[in-house]
């Protein structure tokens, strides 16, 4: 089992998920430059937090075009577990892996502070260690995290129980309460708050291990 | 001296009096810049002169107080005079930090001052070899019912959190403060720490004659044109327009400028690195090329660019962001530039070392400038001041005050005058309204505290901020360790109004304070003086008393300064012409080292029945001989200059009181030792508001009450609730320890006075009696709501 993380130029949460990953959890974990193409022996993908390549057009705009995303398309196609944090979250979105777009936090502030969540885990396969409504904490650290999409979409989301996440007080505006979207198939999951901030004793809570420990079966 | 041909880069002909003017020399200043060069300046040469001779690079007002400090210690590594400093932590670790301000360009444009205020401090540390591993900052601005002061905090506090959120370094700590003396003149001062990744302490000192000159970062534009001199003036309605002479940052191309130079450095190809900050390529080139005793030559049409048709004079005062210039070894150019391009950065050779001590600037095939280093750096002029030889007198009148002029206070409460009568829980809840006082949450949530993943204590927490000291590179970032580093910055601003000796003694005392109370061993300093003028015989005066406080107290408690920054002129014109000065603040930035982070202790109270305890000062403080002080006697604590009194009375007056710096150590050595034994189960200073304020404080971190019995006294009552003095920490102790902790205070060298208070309650009621009358009963939740909501709801009021 390796998780291979994307390595933007701006991403700044990239050694903090090897960290929670191979340091807390013994995951073995392997970067992926995004001009690389080689997924070969990666099990799993995480795109992480950071500012992809500066988001100064849109917040992972630019990062869909580059040559490891085409890969991590087609690796979330044969249904490959793709995790996408915070930034990685947006370039989802962004990648067309996951519906509608995250914008600017109301009130416009960056926000950094544990929040509240309830877990929908449904069919998704990064959430199959917790138990359905069961209420976590886990920290966010964004400007844009207002979840945006229609409401005829956000009903279907619903539906088919894809809101894998919900804040319980909602810090950011978002639509929904969503804080995390998984895909139809359970293989993608995006999600603003930082599980692998979330693993160490020392510096955080522990509800984000059973997140990324998933991968282990 | 032997003449070369110097073209005139700047022609026509300028004006030598308004040049002066403009790059803010004087007469005297020119006269000597002809004598060092044997002959007349160009424009391009006299703004090189105009940005190295400024305050803000040369410290022509402050070099004479500065030499005072101790710089001196054995984890010392680097002090004064390079990058950054760096202290020695153990176990192959090393710490580089400092602290500068970016006040000016802040208050005229204040996101982008303040972002890349941010941006320059990190270049500093990483400068050196060392990765950013956080960002504390120290903040002060004007009362918040001005709608401009509004405007300020939120552009500096998002300024701040742009830059050091994209860069992936988290903001860990700070202090913000609140004083009409700061409205239009804002001051925002930027501390960054780092680990240093690589072998060697990358330095500024070119070496190898011939060696290439290596530029890398980002492209240089007209942006920031003078910003050094700029910084070196007083505010006015016109500095509006000075607006260019404030920089852009970009956060995204210093992310990658940290990578690439910290690959560069563990290459071992680079030779001398320098950031391209304040005076941009000249200060750069002079300081690498007087370090190092020789010379350097910069050819400006190799230099990228981000504009066309730049004058030499652009070029050599532009203050674009994010740009190093290197000296690099021979034939190793090629490798070392493909690096910083993979990162998206700029790279070119645009010069060489030379043998002849000058730095040569080429422009289109002719020399635009030529200049001999020492001439620019070394032997640089001073400024000097006489100093008043007593206090000023509207200083000694604040002194004459004394608390028999207060109102009685009585069980019931007090009566201000021209205010209703108060009882002590309202007093209470006014302090924790006092912007300067209440929780700062606005402004930590704005900031990412967490990334890299080795914060262990966050913003509001704790006295200090505290981090793992886990590397990001290499084997050992896989590594659980064990210890990790404190830092704070601290400066009771008020009290350094009212008497600037005893205020920034009180400074250098509480910043300690602070990181023994999170259970860290106090290492160096690094200081922030931000004053007014030097000009005016009180500022001058203040200047110099403050850097004796300073240097008293750094010796005192063993913490040397390894540099850090002086801002002048930090005064706004009013309409009327009139000058308004910045209390004098010297802001000191301090990091400690923690043995053990299993150890590493809180604020907040931790279970209802622990036992409270006042360690340090007593309450009852009987007049202690003071053969320092004026008077000969004197107290250790009191009302004068307190938060009670400017808050609840209206009154900044009084006289501080004098730290007692023996007393201070060993209270603070008390107390790491008992939590290195796991006796203390929270700690909190004693500082603006004193005892009534800490213990609220401690409750509201935890959701917990507290009942407090002061013994009997003869004192004031609002004396032994809110005076204010050094050397004074709240503790909590678990009963199961208590034995623990008395064995320890009785078997300790020293006699520190320690008093049990009370204990904690799970009735969420601070509840504060003499002997056993009631004095205060206050809800914890109704006065944390107050303590909350004091920032938000004014700047709601008046956005």
């Amino acid at each position: 089992m390796t998780i291979g993380v994307a390595v933007f130029p701006g991403s700044n949460c990239d050694r903090d998920v090897k960290w929670a990953a191979e340091g807390c959890l013994g995951i073995p974990t392997r970067f992926l430059w995004h001009e690389e193409r080689d997924l070969a022996g990666v099990d799993a993908v995480v795109l992480p937090g950071g500012f992809s390549y500066g988001d100064y057009l849109r917040c992972g705009a630019l990062a869909r075009f580059s040559p490891l995303l085409e890969e991590v398309v087609a690796f979330a196609a044969r249904g490959g577990p793709v995790l996408g944090i915070c930034n990685g979250f947006q370039v989802l979105t962004e990648l067309g892996l996951l519906p509608g777009a995250l914008t600017r936090n109301r009130h416009l502030h960056f926000l950094c502070e544990p929040a509240e969540l309830t877990v929908q885990p449904g069919t998704c396969r990064w959430l199959g260690g917790y138990g359905a409504g069961e209420t976590i904490s886990l920290p966010i650290a964004h400007g844009e995290g207002r979840y945006q999409v229609d409401d005829v979409t956000l009903h279907r989301l619903e539906q088919e129980g894809l809101v894998a996440l919900r804040y319980r007080r909602n810090p950011n505006g978002s639509v929904g309460d969503v804080a995390g979207l998984s895909n139809p198939t359970g293989n993608v999951l995006g999600l603003m708050p930082h599980p692998e901030r979330a693993c160490d004793p020392l510096t955080g809570g522990l509800d984000g291990r059973r997140l990324l420990a998933s991968l282990l079966g | 001296m032997q003449l070369r041909p110097v073209v005139r880069s700047s022609a026509p002909p300028f004006s030598v009096a308004e040049a002066l003017k403009k790059e803010g020399l004087s007469p005297a200043d020119y006269e000597e810049i002809v004598r060092r060069l044997g002959r007349e300046p160009n424009r391009a040469e006299l703004g090189m002169f105009g940005v190295m001779w400024s305050e803000h690079c040369c410290y022509r007002n402050s070099r004479p107080l500065l030499r005072g400090f101790p710089t001196s210690g054995p984890r010392i590594l680097v002090g004064p005079g390079e990058n950054a400093g760096v202290v020695d932590l153990g176990e192959g670790q090393r710490l580089a930090f400092k602290i500068e301000s970016h006040n000016h360009p802040s208050a005229v444009e204040p996101f982008q001052g303040a972002a890349t205020g941010v941006g320059g401090i990190l270049r500093d540390i990483f400068t050196m070899g060392a990765r950013p591993i956080g960002l504390l900052n120290a903040l002060r601005f004007g009362p918040l019912e001005d709608a401009r002061n509004v405007g300020l905090i939120e552009g500096v506090v998002s300024g701040i959190a742009h830059y050091g959120n994209c860069v992936g370094v988290p903001t860990v700590g700070g202090e913000v403060a609140f004083d009409p003396s700061y409205s239009g003149n804002p001051l925002v001062n930027a501390m960054a720490l780092g680990l240093m990744e690589t072998e060697e302490i990358v330095c500024s000192g070119a070496a190898g004659v011939g060696n290439p000159v290596v530029y890398v970062g980002s492209t240089t534009g007209r942006d920031g044109m003078g910003g050094a001199s700029f910084a070196s003036a007083e505010l006015s309605a016109a500095s509006l327009d000075d607006r260019p002479a404030v920089q852009v940052g970009d956060p995204f191309l210093e992310k990658g400028l940290i990578e690439a130079c910290l690959e560069a450095f563990k290459s071992g190809d680079v030779v001398a690195a320098q950031d391209m900050g304040a005076a941009g390529l000249t200060c750069s080139c002079s300081e690498m090329a007087a370090k190092g005793g020789l010379g350097i030559e910069l050819d400006l049409d190799q230099v990228p660019a981000r504009e066309t048709g730049m004058t030499a004079y652009e070029f050599l005062l532009s203050e674009s962001q994010e740009r190093m210039l290197f000296v690099v070894k021979a034939g190793r150019a090629e490798p070392l530039m493909a690096r910083f391009r993979r990162w998206g950065l700029q790279a070119a050779v645009v010069g060489r070392v030379l043998e002849e001590n000058v730095v040569r600037v080429l422009q289109q095939g002719q020399v635009a400038a030529e200049v001999p280093a020492s001439a620019l750096a070394d032997d640089t002029p001073i400024n000097h001041h006489p100093l008043l030889s007593e206090p000023p007198v509207e200083i000694q009148a604040h002194w004459r005050w004394s608390e028999a002029q207060l109102p009685a206070a009585t069980l019931a409460g007090i009566t201000p005058e021209g205010r209703s009568p108060m009882g002590w829980g309202e007093v209470l809840e006014a302090l924790l309204d006092d912007p300067t006082i209440a929780s700062k949450r606005w402004v930590y949530r704005q900031y990412d505290q967490q990334v890299q993943a080795n914060t262990v204590l966050l913003p509001g927490g704790a006295d200090a901020a505290v981090l793992r000291l886990r590397p990001q590179e290499g084997a050992a970032a896989l590594t659980a360790c064990h210890r990790g580093v404190a830092a704070t910055v601290d400066c009771p601003n008020r009290w350094v109004a009212l008497d600037p000796e005893r205020g920034a003694i009180a400074a250098v005392a509480e910043a300690a304070r602070n990181l023994s109370c999170v259970g860290a061993e106090p290492l160096a300093v690094t200081d922030n003086l931000n004053f007014a003028s030097p000009e005016t015989p009180t500022g001058y005066w203040q200047l110099a008393m403050a850097c004796r406080g300073l240097a008293e107290a750094c010796r005192a408690l063993d913490t040397p300064v390894t540099g850090g920054n002086v801002s002048l002129y930090n005064e706004t014109r009013r309409p009327d012409g009139s000058l308004q000065p910045i209390h004098p603040t010297p802001v000191v930035g301090m990091v400690g080292l923690v043995h053990d982070l299993a150890r590493v202790t809180g604020l907040a109270w931790k279970q209802s029945g622990d036992t409270i305890w006042l360690l340090g000062v007593p309450l009852e403080m009987a007049a202690v001989a003071d053969q320092s002080a004026d008077t000969g006697v004197e107290d250790r604590l009191g009302l004068g200059g307190s938060s009670y009194l400017a808050r609840i009375h209206g009154l900044a007056t009084g006289r501080p009181p004098r730290t007692d710096l023996a007393l201070e150590r060993q209270v603070q050595s008390l107390l790491r030792e008992a939590i290195g034994r796991g006796l203390v189960a929270s700690a909190h200073d004693l500082s603006d508001g004193g005892l009534a304020v800490a213990a609220a404080e401690c409750c509201m971190a935890a959701g917990l009450g507290a009942q407090l019995v002061l013994p009997a006294s003869t004192s004031r009552l609002d004396r032994l609730l809110f005076a204010e003095g050094g050397a004074r920490i709240l503790v909590s102790v678990p009963v199961t320890q208590l034995s623990a902790w008395q064995e320890l205070m009785a078997s300790f060298p020293a006699l520190v006075p320690a008093k049990r208070l009370g204990t904690v309650e799970d009735d969420g009621q601070l509840r504060i009696s003499l002997a056993e009358d009631p004095v205060l009963n206050a809800d914890v939740a109704a006065f944390a709501s107050v303590y909350e909501q004091a920032i938000p709801r004014r700047l709601v009021a008046s956005a």
